[in-house]
């Protein structure tokens, strides 16, 4: 009783097992079956297995190994044998994707669980555990879409997607130059510098932090929806429009994180200074830019999503006819939306890999910030 | 200020910080508040000077005035001859605050070469020194540390070092070791007493532990708040070289005794 309470997943797993073995066939009456005998037979003995050994207690390792090769074998079986019958999946076949879906949870906390000696396995398993997670998210869209057979215009599927990312690299690739080489780029490093600039000349000058400030915070509030156009007015069509809509995205998080940060250091650390008889840039380079610096990568981080959003929007309201908003705009009123989507990813893994170099970044430069530190 | 004092320089030729009806008051919200009133005081070259009294009696402040982290208001002082800001300016001072201020992207070596880059040190001055000030506070092997992988005690003794790293004759202490316990707060008066005496620098000591003030000091200033003055000025009359059970003698205990009489005095005038 205790191992089942243990593998609740198994147990209803292998309930669920049974239910999709009352309620066959896999697909409706009309489609041919593609799933032959030996093929159904399988797939339940490795459902069925793998959950009845999820009862037992095995070394950990090799569950989890038993754990992730039943489950998703399964799951390929299940979802291969779709092909050519989208829409046309019964409820044993939910059954039994919700069957491994449950499985691999079971997996997922086995490893969870699990804490390795060597360094390089505790590195894996880092790895391993989202990985499993983010594959269960693509599998369950992936058998939805296809298996109940949900209009392509709503939801692709994510094989479609994939393929649709294979089959226009070049395309992408140029997107990705136009936007994220030319205008997020351009504006995030001239934003992010005028900013830092801006915020060194307010600390020294009174009346440019007392009067410049206010207006900052009014015009960080100003919609991009209606800024970007006036850009692309100014600047005619091409990237610079949009690098400019992401400079005045990016130069107040900058300006205002900033000017806070020259104001976090300590009345002690100050006075230290002061007792040193040191000069104004001596203390701002060896005191209080360094104590800013937790404040400013958080405006560089800010920065790195906002610069993004900033540059795709813009490209909405005028454009050359390559650049990620560009495309996302014309293909979805093409109905392409396997393209839409295949740029929403690639806007996810750049967007994600900028955002993680800025965070890397913060780590070598913070360490000695009570949050950073020992990690 | 500004203006150069004229002081009895002929009679005190070896006085280091020179007070004369030194008074402040900071003008705050409920009114103005006295921080200090006619300070009179002298410190003379290679004196241990403690400042004692209650919180809100003006000591922090004196020291701030003679670091120039302050202004007073009324009065004269000098530091070294000249007026606060030319000594800070010729940087004739090194300060200790109550908490070590040291910076955590620092190492110890670093932090230690702090005041040594600003005032243009070389290198290799500032290799040397470090390694010399660190050995004096006990230290040595610590200085690839950063502040925040060593103890409480060990850091104020980092901080120790940094203000001792250039040569400022004069030594400027805030209640250094008030934050830390009574074991290691003895180890390290121990160790500044010792230190004191090689280095035969003049030491400006604020604290509120009667104990550590006549343990430590040629001299004692107690003070009192509301208005902040000094009430009474002991001049100690144990030997200078003191082990830590000196603390158990007669001698000792009439010196501590004279200081409580003179805070409890300060305080009686209030009620």
């Amino acid at each position: 009783m205790n191992a089942i309470f243990r593998s609740w997943q198994g147990a209803l797993a292998f309930l669920l097992c049974l239910a999709a073995l009352i309620s066959l066939p896999l697909l409706t009456a009309d489609a041919p079956s593609p799933f032959s005998i030996g093929t159904l037979a399988l797939i339940f003995a490795l459902t069925i297995g793998t959950a009845l050994i999820s009862f037992t207690s095995p070394p950990a390792p090799l569950l989890a190994a038993i754990l992730f090769v039943g489950p998703h074998l399964a799951t390929w079986f299940l979802i291969s044998g779709l092909a050519g019958y989208e829409g046309k999946a019964t409820m044993a076949f939910f059954l039994l994707i919700a069957a491994c879906w449950l499985l691999a949870w079971r997996c997922v906390a086995v490893l969870s669980d699990m804490h390795p000696k060597l360094k390089g396995g505790d590195t894996f398993l880092r790895l391993l555990i989202p990985a499993i997670f983010g594959a269960w998210i693509l599998i369950l869209w992936e058998a939805i879409t296809r298996g109940a057979g949900i209009p392509f215009i709503l939801l692709p599927p994510p094989s479609a997607i994939g393929a649709r990312i294979a089959g226009s690299v070049a395309t992408l690739w140029a997107d990705v130059q136009q936007t994220i080489f030319k205008a997020v780029l351009f504006g995030y490093i001239v934003g992010c510098a005028s900013g830092f600039i801006v915020a060194i000349l307010a600390d020294r000058i009174a009346f440019l932090r007392r009067g410049l400030l206010p207006i900052g915070n009014m015009v960080s509030a100003l919609p991009i929806i209606g800024v970007a156009p006036i850009m692309v007015m100014w600047f005619g069509f091409d990237w610079q429009s949009k690098a400019a809509v992401v400079i005045i995205m990016t130069f107040f998080p900058m300006l205002v994180n900033t000017v806070a940060g020259l104001g976090a250091a300590g009345a002690m650390e100050q006075d230290l200074m002061r007792s040193y008889a040191s000069d104004y840039w001596q203390t701002l380079i060896k005191l209080r830019l360094p104590a800013a610096m937790p404040f400013i990568f958080n405006a560089l981080k800010i920065n790195s999503t906002l610069a993004l959003i900033g540059a795709i929007v813009a490209e909405f309201f005028g454009t050359p006819i390559v650049g990620m908003g560009f495309r996302i705009s014309t293909e979805i009123g093409r109905m392409n939306v396997d393209m839409v989507w295949a740029e929403i990813a690639v806007a996810a893994v750049v967007g994600s890999f900028f955002y993680g170099v800025v965070a890397l970044a913060e780590r070598a430069t913070t360490f000695w910030h009570p949050s950073n530190r020992g990690g | 200020m500004g203006a150069f004092y004229k002081m009895p320089m002929n009679e005190h030729s070896s006085s280091v910080v020179s007070a004369r009806k030194l008074g402040l008051t900071f003008e705050t919200s409920d009114g103005p508040v006295h921080a200090l009133s006619n300070v009179d005081l002298e410190v003379r070259k290679g004196d241990f000077v403690s400042f004692i009294g209650p919180s809100g009696c003006g000591k922090t402040t004196f020291l701030r005035v003679i670091a120039d982290l302050e202004k007073n208001t009324t009065g004269e002082i000098s530091v070294n001859g000249m007026t606060p800001e030319e000594a800070r300016k010729s940087r004739s001072y090194g300060y200790v605050f109550q908490a070590p201020a040291l910076y955590p992207w620092r190492t110890i070596d670093k932090n230690i070469a702090l005041p040594l880059e600003i005032m243009g040190y070389s290198a290799a001055e500032r290799a040397q020194r470090i390694e010399r000030t660190l050995d004096l506070v006990n230290l040595s092997g610590f200085g690839k540390k950063y502040p925040w992988q060593l103890s409480g005690g060990m850091q104020q003794r980092a901080s120790i070092a940094r203000a001792l790293a250039f040569d400022a004759d004069l030594l400027l202490m805030d209640e250094p070791f008030g934050a830390l316990d009574e074991i290691v707060r003895d180890h390290l008066n121990e160790q500044l007493l010792k230190l004191w005496s090689r280095t035969e620098k003049t030491i400006c000591f604020v604290t509120h532990s009667i104990p550590e003030a006549v343990y430590l000091s040629t001299r004692i200033v107690v003070m009192s708040p509301r208005p902040g003055r000094v009430t009474d000025i002991i001049e100690s009359t144990l030997p200078k070289e003191r082990p830590l059970d000196i603390r158990e003698t007669p001698e000792f205990l009439e010196i501590a005794h004279r200081v409580r009489e003179g805070l409890r005095a300060g305080h009686s005038y209030e009620e």
